[in-house]
């Protein structure tokens, strides 16, 4: 009786220690890599990461927005024709995109593009000991590795936010004018007319968030990624879910943050 | 505190979940020696490596290098360490997006302050001492596994270090290359006076190479001798490992 109850309450705990070990491991890694702030920044490895992450996500971060934007003025179209309120689908939109879908849908994109690809490169140099051998030169791989990966997020994440926001916008202006018979300067004067830089950053203020959520999450599962190539895979689709999940639930609170603020 | 020899290692334990790998090792490595360490396969060879350059740490004991205890060292403290110790790993480890010559000069670059010239020159000198001196714009998936070992070997060559743990340096290389090896490995040694630890399964080299042997088992070292105590040993499980009944 005795043991089965020490089995069960086992069993409750491990996944609350499961999550401790995690976040701690995760915390622990934000500290080195906030250490890294104060030593050589290395411009060509920082500059290398943006390359990867930025540049070649543009094309399917564009694909994303534009045909967001397109199916929200269609759908917004229809509906808010009912209550005479179509002129005002320009602001919608707009507000939508800036504030909420460009850093969100942004942000999903490029954790299943970039951060499953970080993760899967320093997963496979943690399991062929590539880690380890840069530790046995004296080189620290979270200075090396992490710190780069980390402010090429940071810094691309946001540009291409407001490059998602922008094409968002215009994907809607495309449909607005061609299906809604809704004239264009007036699509356009009306946003800009609306709009606060308020909505923009706190689009943008999610995204910084995002980036650095989805780079410490990949770096960290890829340098606990063990057992072969196996062990990677796994620790890839651990990187998506959780910064996925990480993505939607934060934004929830950001939002409120910022509504507050 | 003073510990005896360049590498000292007292009561190590360490284990991994339920499983204790080493259990109250002790070694001591005298400057300028090669020692080579025995042991069957799953002993727990590449994990007392590991611990001789902080790569892992003990659960309890201490690790002593060059008389500073290094167990207990953050990586940043290890810096120091590991420019004076470095590591040829068992499956090479060399790092796949950079060529072979870019491996080699990847620590000189970090701690080395060399010009670009002096870079390329030591790079040259170090890939002939393995053989490979035109080899060294190929990408590690290009080059076969031996070739892997022994660029790895020249990596680790590169900072001239003080100390060098080889972990199975000639296994899967042909006998020709398992003799120049084993002759690079003593050279290196005897001109530089470098303190060598040599994992190996392979006994020939391991009597070409060593000054004294250590034999791992059960998570402890049952026997540390001379080439001639070793061969002479009257330890039953030694002598089965080295003779193979
Ligand atoms: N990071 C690790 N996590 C879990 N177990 C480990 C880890 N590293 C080593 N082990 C375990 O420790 C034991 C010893 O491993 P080690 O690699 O040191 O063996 P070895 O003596 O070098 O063997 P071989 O001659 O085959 O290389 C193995 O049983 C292995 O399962
Ligand atoms: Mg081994």
């Amino acid at each position: 009786m005795e043991e089965l109850a020490h089995r069960w309450s086992f069993r409750g705990l491990q996944p609350v220690m499961l999550i401790g070990e995690l976040l701690g491991g995760i915390g622990l890694l934000v500290y080195e890599v906030l250490r890294c702030i104060r030593r050589r920044w290395e411009g060509s490895l920082i500059m290398a990461q943006m390359e990867h992450i930025g540049v070649r996500s543009l094309s399917i971060v564009i694909l994303t927005a534009v045909f967001t934007g397109m199916v929200l003025a269609l759908q917004m179209g229809s509906y808010l024709s009912r209550f005479g309120a179509r002129p005002y689908v320009g602001r919608i939109l707009a507000l939508t995109m800036l504030r909420e879908l460009g850093p969100v849908l942004t942000g999903l994109v490029i954790a299943g593009r970039v951060g499953s690809g970080i993760t899967a490169e320093l997963g496979s140099m943690n399991v062929t000991e590539q880690i380890d051998a840069m530790r046995s030169m004296g080189i620290n791989p979270v200075q090396k590795l992490v710190f780069p990966r980390m402010v090429a997020l940071m810094v691309m994440l946001p540009l291409l936010t407001v490059l998602a926001d922008f094409v968002g916008v215009l994907g809607g202006l495309f449909t607005s004018v061609l299906e809604l018979n809704v004239s264009g300067s007036f699509f356009l004067r009306s946003i800009i007319q609306f709009m606060r830089f308020g909505d923009l950053f706190s689009g943008l203020g999610k995204s910084f968030f995002f980036a650095f959520s989805i780079a410490m999450i990949a770096c960290y599962n890829g340098l606990q990624a063990e057992g072969g190539a196996d062990g990677v895979g796994r620790a890839t689709t651990k990187t998506v879910v959780m910064s996925s999940i990480t993505i939607l639930v934060s934004d929830f609170f950001l939002t409120k943050l910022f509504l507050l603020l | 505190m003073e510990s005896p020899g360049f590498i000292h290692c007292r009561n190590l334990f360490r284990s991994f979940g339920e499983k204790a790998v080493l259990r109250g090792v002790n070694l001591t490595v005298e400057q300028g020696e090669t020692m080579v360490i025995l042991g069957g396969s799953g002993t727990g060879k590449s994990v007392l490596l590991k611990h001789m350059n902080g790569l892992i740490d003990p659960d309890s004991g201490d690790v002593f290098v060059d008389g500073l205890e290094i167990s207990h060292l953050g990586e940043d403290e290890l810096r120091e360490v590991r420019k004076k110790v470095a590591m040829v790993f068992q499956g090479s480890a060399l790092f796949d997006s950079l060529t072979v010559a870019e491996n080699v000069a990847y620590p000189l670059y970090e701690h080395a302050a060399l010009s670009l010239d002096g870079l390329r020159d030591r790079v040259e000198e170090v890939l002939s001492l393995v053989d490979m001196e035109g080899d060294g714009g190929l990408y590690p998936a290009e080059i076969s596994g031996g070739m892997k070992k022994r660029a790895a070997l020249a990596r680790a060559l590169a900072l001239s270090p003080r100390c060098l743990l080889y972990d199975e340096p000639t296994t899967g290389l042909d006998p020709v290359m398992t003799q120049r090896i084993n002759r690079l490995i003593r050279d290196v040694q005897r001109k530089l006076g470098v303190t060598s630890v040599v994992v190996t399964h392979d006994i020939e080299s391991a009597f070409a190479v060593a000054d004294r042997l250590a034999f791992l088992q059960e998570g402890q070292i049952r026997f540390v001798g001379t080439r001639e105590e070793t061969k002479a040993t009257s330890d039953l499980a030694l002598h089965e490992f080295l003779h193979g009944v």
